[in-house]
């Protein structure tokens, strides 16, 4: 499982190499990857439907419980077909649609590295190595985004992407983190046995919360939706892959992997069909005042995204059943439509929905794809759509409580979708052929059989719904932890309720269609509210935060040496100092201090002369030299304490300190007055509190019991393991010697760090404005 | 800074210096020393003869620009710590060569990270050293 989850990080890694190779007609090859990924995942749905659970566990860091478990259950399966189902027409058609792009081998690599990303997510048991995952899949979706990195609103949008998902991913770490130290696991699997205590757990709610951030963020959700329309900006197969069949299905995939889990309480319930209902009606308005397709597409995408987040609220084994049908209906007419509509900008190019029309005449099969794509999306009988719906309102109708609110919710946006549908799948394509776009022509049959082929199958599931019935939908169920063996697929559920909403839906929803034009004026009328929109709160606090942060820069990183070393020494002081004056137990023991012999004094004396020299005198190199005698002042005293490794060091060290203030020095201008009395008033004080401070420290540091474990380890380990007397030397190339390497690294950074900085300046014509 | 006697001298002491600076190297493992303390007394030798004979003519001994000896002692350090591995012992595992070799003493995969140590402490003084004598 593993192998499969990383063939597609592997073909973005081989593209680096041969991707010149993948830009022309090969480009369509690529395909074969998530072809073979689909047939080795439908390999499994015998083994799956039969009530099995794969599993396979990969150590990573098995003293952290961080492992790379994956499980596949019914719910990973379902999800694992559409990415890579999905994944294979959407190879396909971006090898037409893109093609002869500069940069499509870039592009294949990120839909790869998305893909296993995804895989890897969706089958991931461990809540670490799924955050893991999860971020990849934030990461894939900016550079998705950001594909066309010439346009800066392209840019901006795959930012904001970035911003509010990674703001999730946040969320998701510290959930899984706090779920770990709740449980003792990460393990998802091992986590449902602990419902019960979960859900009375003092922490439950916080957990809950952050599993919300990053669901809720990921799905785009109301506050968060914001970032989806915008994602809008990446090429068409981007939008249809990432923003509406699998990466934004990556938070309702959450919410379902972790019903068994945290489900059932009153709290998940509520605030998932609150926000859920939220999501769903404001967007399928939204739709309503939008004239590019897309626009409108996305908006009906997040309004999906809010049916799904609503019916894992309500919490039954009907709504659960419904959920999953409509994640298959959803991914088919969704995607169709979204193909259709990168056909229609690829070839007539504009997806203004206001002056597109009578497309049919010429590029009938895609009429025919949107045509029973919208059919789809509206829930007319044939299509499996209308299952989806019909399934909806039956688990609507028998909900807990506040029936009638709920039920007028969940018809009120099936009414705004048909009508999205309506505008995104039948209206470019009936009505009279504009002058402009007679010159129109079919685009390649690998672009249109795609979006044809996932809306035939929208049909064909409709009117078989056995085909997905046992194989797909009742393992979700399963793996959601509700008793699936009583349900039954079929289209014709009777004359109830339940018909009579539907056929109310679809009369309301056409007779929508067909008095509501799309136009400008309205999308302008939307455009008064944008002020009071969370995209625009958000941005407003992004510019103060800017605005803060700046001028915190500017008072503490100003540039200026001195401040960074005053403000350094003056926090270490308050910082130190607080904790040292609550717990000092000073005590001097002056029996056990040897007594100061006349050289000792000697040196002593030299290094406080030399000290006051530098403090006081007028001449930098003065300054300089002087810093140089109290360096070697203290190597005399090294030697003095039998610590000759460390003198040795410090005086070359010294010398060559000496050597490199020489240097710089000789840069500067002469010697001025840089401070003032008061000043030097002040850091006279701050030097001395610090030396102070230092010194008392030390002195402590004596009087503390001395654990000599450690020291008595490599003493008398030095010779017998590692062949050497010299321990001090030992210590760094053998005992530490990782330590020693990092530290060389790290080294020469700082080296090259230096070159770089003075050696390399940027030209002023190379300078960006 | 150009005066006669350092520029004699220096001609003399740079060779001095760096066999004293390897001897430094070698004997760190038994008595004070160490391929750091090694390293800064190399990196000081040429800085003396820098500063006596002048940048470029120090440029023109080295050969090489000094910053190709970080590369350099990073590997041959980091590949003394993986030699462990090939024969399944953990990374940085001391290995040793059974007898004593004369002069040098003991050697081992240590020794080895050491000089690494050595060359990464003079290509980074040398070079930052040079940068910035070379931008005054």
């Amino acid at each position: 499982m593993l192998t499969a989850i990383l063939l597609g990080f592997l073909f973005a890694l081989f593209l680096v190499f041969a991707g010149k190779y993948f830009k022309g007609r090969l480009a369509v090859v690529s395909a074969l990857i998530p072809l073979s990924l689909f047939i080795y995942f439908a390999s499994f749905i015998p083994r799956i439907a039969s009530g099995e659970v794969v599993t396979s566990n990969y150590e990573w860091v098995p003293s952290f419980g961080v492992n790379l478990g994956f499980s596949l259950d019914g719910l990973s399966l379902l999800f694992s077909l559409m990415i890579t189902g999905i994944g294979f027409l959407v190879y396909v058609y971006t090898s037409s649609y893109l093609k002869n792009h500069q940069y499509l081998d870039r592009f294949y690599a990120y839909l790869s590295v998305f893909m296993g990303a995804m895989l890897g997510l969706v089958l991931s048991d461990n809540i670490i190595s799924m955050f893991v995952f999860w971020e990849l899949t934030s990461i894939s979706s900016f550079f998705l985004i950001g594909f066309n990195n010439t346009s800066e609103a392209s840019r901006k949008s795959a930012l904001t992407a970035l911003g509010i998902t990674g703001f999730g991913g946040f969320s998701l770490l510290a959930g899984a983190l706090l779920l770990g130290s709740m449980t003792g696991t990460y393990s998802i699997i091992e986590m449902m046995t602990m419902k019960e205590a979960l859900a009375g757990h003092e922490f439950y709610i916080l957990a809950v919360i952050f599993i919300f951030g990053a669901a809720f963020t990921k799905s785009a959700q109301f506050p968060f939706h914001f970032w989806l329309p915008g994602a809008m900006k990446a090429p068409t197969p981007v939008s249809t892959y990432l923003h509406s069949a699998t990466m934004v299905k990556a938070g309702v995939y959450l919410l379902m992997r972790f019903t068994p889990v945290l489900g059932d309480t009153n709290f998940w319930n509520t605030t998932l069909i609150v926000v859920g209902a939220i999501t769903m009606l404001y967007s399928a308005v939204h739709t309503l005042f939008r004239t590019d397709l897309k626009g409108v597409l996305a908006y009906s995408t997040i309004s999906a995204l809010g049916i799904l987040v609503f019916l894992i609220g309500l919490g039954s084994q009907g709504a659960f059943l419904a959920a999953a049908v409509f994640i298959i209906v959803h991914a088919l007419y969704k995607a169709t439509l979204f193909l259709v509509t990168g056909i229609i900008d690829h070839q007539a190019g504009t997806r203004n929905v206001t002056v597109l029309a009578g497309l049919r005449k010429v590029m009938m099969p895609v009429a025919v794809a949107g045509f029973l794509a919208a059919i789809s999306s509206a829930g007319i009988p044939p299509s499996i759509g209308f299952l989806g719906k019909e399934l909806t309102y039956e688990a609507s109708t028998h909900s807990t409580g506040m029936v009638i609110l709920i039920v007028a919710a969940i018809v009120l946006t099936k009414i705004l979708l048909l009508y999205a549908g309506f505008v995104a799948g039948i209206k470019p394509f009936t009505g009279k052929l504009p002058e402009k776009f007679t010159k129109v022509t079919m685009p390649g049959p690998l672009m249109w059989v795609p979006p044809l082929l996932l809306a035939i199958l929208g049909i064909v599931f409709g009117i078989f719904p056995s085909l997905i019935e046992s194989s797909l939908v009742k393992p979700v169920v399963t793996a959601l932890g509700k008793d699936a063996s009583d349900i039954h697929l079929a289209l014709w559920h009777g004359f109830n309720t339940v018909l009579i909403l539907s056929i109310i839906t679809i009369a309301v929803g056409i007779l929508l269609y067909f008095i509501l034009k799309p136009s400008e004026k309205l999308e302008n009328r939307i455009g008064k509210l944008e002020p009071v929109s969370p995209e625009s709160i958000l941005n407003k606090l992004t510019y103060f935060f800017g605005v803060f942060s700046k001028f915190w820069t500017n008072v503490f990183q100003n540039g200026y040496l001195r401040n960074y070393v005053t403000t350094i020494v003056l926090f270490l002081v308050i910082l130190v100092g607080y904790i040292f004056i609550g717990n000092s137990r000073l005590v001097i023991d002056h029996t056990k201090l040897s007594q100061i012999t006349a050289y000792e004094l000697a040196v002593t004396i030299i290094l406080i002369a030399g000290v006051f020299y530098t403090v006081f005198t007028r001449s930098r190199i003065g300054a300089v030299a002087a810093m140089g005698v109290v360096g070697l002042a203290i190597c005399l005293l090294f030697v003095f304490y039998s610590a000759p490794d460390l003198a040795m060091t410090q005086f070359s060290i010294d010398t060559l300190t000496v050597i490199l203030f020489v240097l710089v020095l000789y840069r500067l201008p002469k010697y001025l007055v840089l401070s003032d009395y008061k000043m030097r008033i002040r850091d006279g004080i701050l030097s001395l509190t610090f030396g102070g401070l230092i010194s008392l420290l030390a002195l402590q540091v004596l009087a503390e019991p001395v654990n000599s474990d450690v020291g008595d380890f490599y003493a008398k380990n030095a010779y017998i393991m590692a062949h050497g007397k010299n321990v001090v030397n030992v210590i760094l190339v053998d005992f530490r010697g990782t330590d020693t390497l990092i530290e060389i690294s790290v080294l020469a950074i700082a080296a090259i760090g230096v070159y770089g900085l003075l050696k390399l300046r940027v030209k002023s014509s190379d300078r960006p404005n | 800074m150009k005066t006669l006697i350092l520029k004699t001298a220096s001609i003399y002491l740079l060779p001095v210096l760096l066999v004293f600076s390897v001897f430094i190297l070698l004997r760190g493992h038994y008595l004070p020393g160490g391929g750091f303390v090694g390293g800064l007394i190399a990196a000081i030798a040429f800085v003396l003869h820098a500063f006596a004979n002048g940048l470029s003519e120090s440029k023109n001994l080295l050969k090489i620009h000094p910053g190709f000896l970080m590369p350099l002692g990073l590997a041959l350090a980091f590949l003394s710590g993986v030699a462990p591995v090939i024969v399944d012992d953990p990374f940085m595992t001391g290995l040793w060569f059974p007898d004593p070799f004369p002069v040098i003493g003991n050697v081992g995969s240590a020794l080895f990270f050491d000089i690494g140590v050595y060359l990464v402490v003079v290509g980074v003084t040398l070079t930052i050293i040079f940068t910035i004598s070379e931008s005054a």
